[in-house]
């Protein structure tokens, strides 16, 4: 039987000795003890077998997982020894993965799917020589990490990939902390396993204080090749979707009336497509295991248990909660928030959460990741013991989408006319102080009454003739075919919590929910403000920025080094698009001031927009593109180029 | 060690030196400037200038991202090639050409048999099929097309086949250009001209004219819808009207509209790919068309039980 090893976190007496407890949530740590010496070295290493109670059988150690992602994982183990230090090495291969008990074949890494927890410290230099073992060109980005751009892992734009059966070393420094994650950047390879967590210690203390950790690594599994699947959606861009709206349910009174279908089907709009790919082929997965494999992370009750959420999913926005349990968001994208309990959260692809919960009790919870379309969930159990399992609960009705989905604002959300305007320009602060008038600069539909969705066949005629009109955006949008659709009146979505979580009667995370711990590093006024506009066609299946896709365009995103540019995301489609950012992280307007919430990857809702203001402090270049895989693919993607203020004038 | 190796690891130590001071705590909160950024001040090689004066528009106590943007031009970059000064040109060029292909730039293509069925109708029994594929990237395709019938035992009755260069003009319709040829029930060959596409209240709509080596102008307008009933069970109605500038006397097509087909076929996808299907077919001669049927002995309209199969891949 294998001895698990249970990791006892970072929590000792020092941690409350002398606080000023008003001062500080309980989640957070003083950076050094009262008695001035550092954490730092002095882990706690009580290695009981803590979680061991449980039955053999269920230690027994599957092949097709790594470690730290068995069924039953009492914990994060720190020093595992093939995953951390100084140098790694790491092998990308194929391998057979068994999932909810079927076997696939995958791409993984040191012969596991998802690839070995890489354990860093903040401070070191770390040494990781991949090995490729197939026969096509591969590579490995360190996802969030802030690193020479050359180290970066993107075939064609920071290094020329690494050709089958050769071996790359990526060199750099950490300069952070936190939970982060890495994936194969070639082709399709991150949808076929290629992927793994990264947790970076901190130099220091750690200010988040926690008994025990887990990784939560989500992601999407299909037994299709993932060409395949880009296939299909190329083919039929609803192939997988079968949650659409139908004459049965019509008849049982469901879904859109007669008038608003009529209204929705003369924009050419699918109002239940909200996730490209669905569990009509993919099995969620928490750590690489299905929902009825029921991976189980244990706990002691009354332990604070920290959770290194990542959605390393290809195509998969997930709703997590856990019902009965109060979920603390402590840190976003790795970098230390302040405190915010919630009892849900949507995670966008990339994107990584860490969070606290407290189980008190002798009793199971279940930690349900729902796909944003709801048509399938991953499942894990935080458990006291082995065994013990708490019941899941059922899926919930998919959602539809809204008119202000298509970029129509607040028009159809019954929202009461006083309600204040997001405006990333004007936050509610400010607005409160008469320092600006939120909405002045849009404009604004008519929200004198509420719109009824019933008398939308009205709205839908106006908007035959606006949902497509390129005297909404600027000439840097492209007239293609790419762009089906362009957004009348997007509004800054940050303060709602995604796609089907406006209803829910708890409490949601939301964007405007964060504030950085620390002062940002950068607190100087943008020196300009550029507008991306993120566009597609959903019958195409062809997505872009700025209606150009990838294939089509040579000139970067240009930006001079140590500029700051304030950059606003409009999303001209009615799907979710994660963007993401290499080599940086952005600071997101969104009322925050100098503790702006950093992040590397932003979800922009359908409709929406996000402000964010980016420093660019990166040499050299960096893949830019939304973090849906197949987005990605079908062209929206770009570089942004940092170049030196002399070289670029 | 590879020079390359060599020049990594120089970038690495250079780029670790040169954020050695981004973890210095926030405490002193030195006001940063473009000039002067803190990570420089810290190494004493600037001074930062202290904070301009207020703007009364503003906040005194706002900073970061509460602060307005300025209108500084954007950089012009033209070439995204940072990295050939690590790796070289000669090994960055052709993975730079070959991500912007696959990232927009994929070739496909799909098969699709839309009508492959047997008819039953008045005792007799005959076949249609239709199918058509496609191959080509977003923009730019070509298209193929075939469609025929006729009854089992006989000669087949009617057959052709389509080669097409279509382009994309919207989100939604593609312009569509190329040759025509009749196998069946005669050997005739056209220039063919039309557009095809997606309608508002998602109707599939195509239309296309035909002009033969002799002379001879013909059209073809078509429109179908797809109810979904349930997920799988799907009922498509679909209409075709086929007209003529001219009368053809060898194929019994008189000027003007000369033929219609309303169908109606309820199909179940098994798979999206593979959906077995019944229906109801519909064809109506008419006007001059119809005059010759009937001078022929012939029917000008027949109703037809149908049974068949759609499949792509």
């Amino acid at each position: 039987m294998a001895v698990m090893p249970v990791p006892a976190g970072n929590s000792r007496d020092c941690s409350v000795a002398g606080l000023d407890a008003a001062a500080r949530h309980p989640y957070l740590l003083p950076m050094q003890c009262p008695d001035g010496s550092s954490m730092d070295g002095k882990i706690d290493r009580r290695t009981l077998l803590r979680g061991a109670v449980g039955s053999s059988a269920a230690f027994a150690l599957a092949t097709s997982v790594p470690t730290w992602a068995q069924p039953v994982s009492a914990g994060l183990v720190r020093d595992y020894p093939s995953v951390s230090g100084d140098d790694i090495r790491l092998t990308v291969d194929h391998v057979m993965r068994t999932i909810d008990g079927r076997t696939s074949h995958g791409i993984g890494i040191n012969g596991t799917a998802p690839g070995p927890l890489i354990r860093l410290r903040e401070g070191q230099t770390v040494r990781l020589h991949v090995e490729n073992r197939l026969e096509e060109d591969t590579s490995i980005h360190w996802h969030g990490l802030l690193l020479p751009f050359h180290m970066d892992g993107v075939p064609g734009i920071s290094f020329p990939g690494i050709a089958p059966r050769s071996t790359f070393t990526y060199t750099f420094p950490l300069r952070q902390a936190g939970t982060y994650w890495y994936h194969s950047h070639s082709g399709l390879q991150e949808q076929m396993g290629h992927y793994g967590p990264i947790v970076i210690d901190p130099a220091g203390a750690d200010p988040v204080a926690f008994d025990r950790e887990h990784v939560i690594l989500l992601s999407d599994h299909s037994p299709m090749h993932p060409h395949l699947i880009f296939r299909k959606l190329k083919q039929m861009g609803g192939y997988f979707n079968y949650q659409k709206q139908a004459l049965a349910d019509q008849l049982r009174g469901e879904g859109q009336s007669a008038g608003e279908r009529a209204a929705w089907g003369a924009m050419r709009m699918d109002p239940a497509d909200v996730a490209d790919v669905t569990a009509s082929t993919y099995t969620y997965l928490v750590n690489g295991h299905g929902p009825r494999d029921s991976w189980t992370a244990l706990f002691t009750p009354g332990e604070r248990v920290r959770l290194r959420i990542i959605n390393a999913s290809a195509m998969t926005t997930f709703n997590v909660r856990i019902p009965g349990l109060k979920i603390t968001i402590v840190a976003a994208d790795g970098l230390p928030v302040r405190p915010v309990p919630v009892d849900e959260f949507q995670i966008a692809v990339a994107e990584t959460y860490d969070a606290i919960v407290e189980p008190a009790d002798e009793r199971a919870y279940a930690l349900v990741a729902e796909s944003v379309d709801r048509s399938g969930m991953a499942v894990a159990m935080l458990s006291p013991r082995a065994g013990m399992i708490a019941p899941v609960p059922p899926l919930r009705p998919r959602p539809l989408a809204t008119m202000k989905d298509m970029g129509m604002g607040d028009m159809d959300h019954g929202a009461p006319a006083s309600a204040p305007v997001n405006d990333p320009a004007c936050p509610p602060e400010h607005a409160a102080m008469g320092h600006c008038t939120p909405g002045a600069t849009m404009p604004l539909p008519d929200a004198a009454t509420p719109v009824d969705h019933a008398a939308m066949g009205h709205g839908g005629s106006i908007m035959q003739h606006s949902m497509r009109d390129f005297a909404n955006v600027p000439d840097t949008v492209a007239k293609t075919p790419t762009v089906q659709t362009i957004s009348p009146m997007p509004v800054d979505r940050t303060g709602e919590p995604g796609q089907g979580l406006s209803d829910v009667d708890h409490r949601v995370l939301v964007y405007r929910d964060l504030v950085a711990l620390e002062r940002n590093p950068d607190v100087r006024a943008p020196e300009r403000q550029m507008e991306l506009h993120l566009t597609g066609n959903m019958e195409r299946y062809m997505w872009a920025f700025d209606g150009r896709k990838f294939s089509e365009i040579s000139a970067p995103i240009p930006f001079l080094e140590g500029e700051r540019v304030r950059v606003r995301l409009v999303n001209d489609t009615m799907m979710t698009h994660p963007i993401h950012l290499h080599g940086h992280y952005f600071e997101l307007v969104t009322g925050h001031g100098d503790h702006a919430p950093r992040k590397h990857t932003v979800n922009v809702q359908p409709g929406g927009t996000v402000t964010f203001d980016l420093t660019a402090d990166a040499l050299g270049d960096w893949a830019f593109h939304c973090h849906m895989l197949f987005h990605m693919h079908a062209g929206m993607m770009q570089v942004v180029s940092v170049r030196p203020r002399d070289a670029a004038a | 060690m590879t020079a390359a190796a060599l020049a990594t690891m120089a970038m690495a130590m250079a780029f670790a030196q040169a954020h050695a001071g981004h973890g210095a705590p926030a405490s002193a909160p030195a006001v940063s400037s473009a000039d002067c950024p803190p990570e420089h001040a810290a190494m004493g090689h600037c001074t930062p200038t202290p904070a301009p004066p207020a703007d009364p528009a503003i906040d005194p106590a706002a900073s970061g991202t509460a602060l307005p943007p300025g209108n500084a031009p954007a950089p012009v970059i033209e070439r995204a090639d940072y990295a050939d000064r690590i790796w070289g040109r000669a090994a960055m060029a052709p993975v730079r050409a070959a991500i912007r292909r696959e990232h927009g730039g994929m070739m496909l293509s799909q098969i699709m048999v839309d009508i492959a069925e047997m008819q039953v109708r008045n005792g007799r029994e005959g076949y249609r099929w239709e199918g058509e594929g496609w191959f080509g990237g977003d923009i730019n395709r070509l298209v193929v097309k075939t469609e025929g019938e006729g009854d089992f035992g006989e000669r087949v009755e009617d057959a052709e086949a389509q080669a097409l260069y279509s382009r994309a003009i919207d989100p939604y319709f593609n312009v569509q250009a190329g040759v025509r040829q009749d196998f069946e029930p005669a050997g005739r060959t056209y220039a063919a001209v039309g557009v095809e596409g997606l309608a508002p209240y998602w109707f599939e709509i195509e239309a296309h004219g035909f002009l033969s080596t002799g002379g001879d102008l013909l059209g073809r307008v078509a429109a179908s819808y797809d109810q979904r009933i349930t997920q799988r069970l799907i009922l498509q109605p679909r209409i075709e009207l086929n007209l003529a500038a001219q009368d053809i006397a060898a194929s019994g097509i008189g000027a003007g509209l000369s033929e219609a087909d309303v169908d109606l076929r309820l199909r179940y996808e098994i798979r999206r790919e593979f959906a077995p299907y019944i229906g109801i077919t519909h064809r109506a001669r008419i006007g001059r068309t119809a005059d010759i049927a009937r001078a022929r002995g012939e029917d000008a309209a027949a109703t037809s039980f149908v049974i068949g199969l759609r499949a792509w891949f």
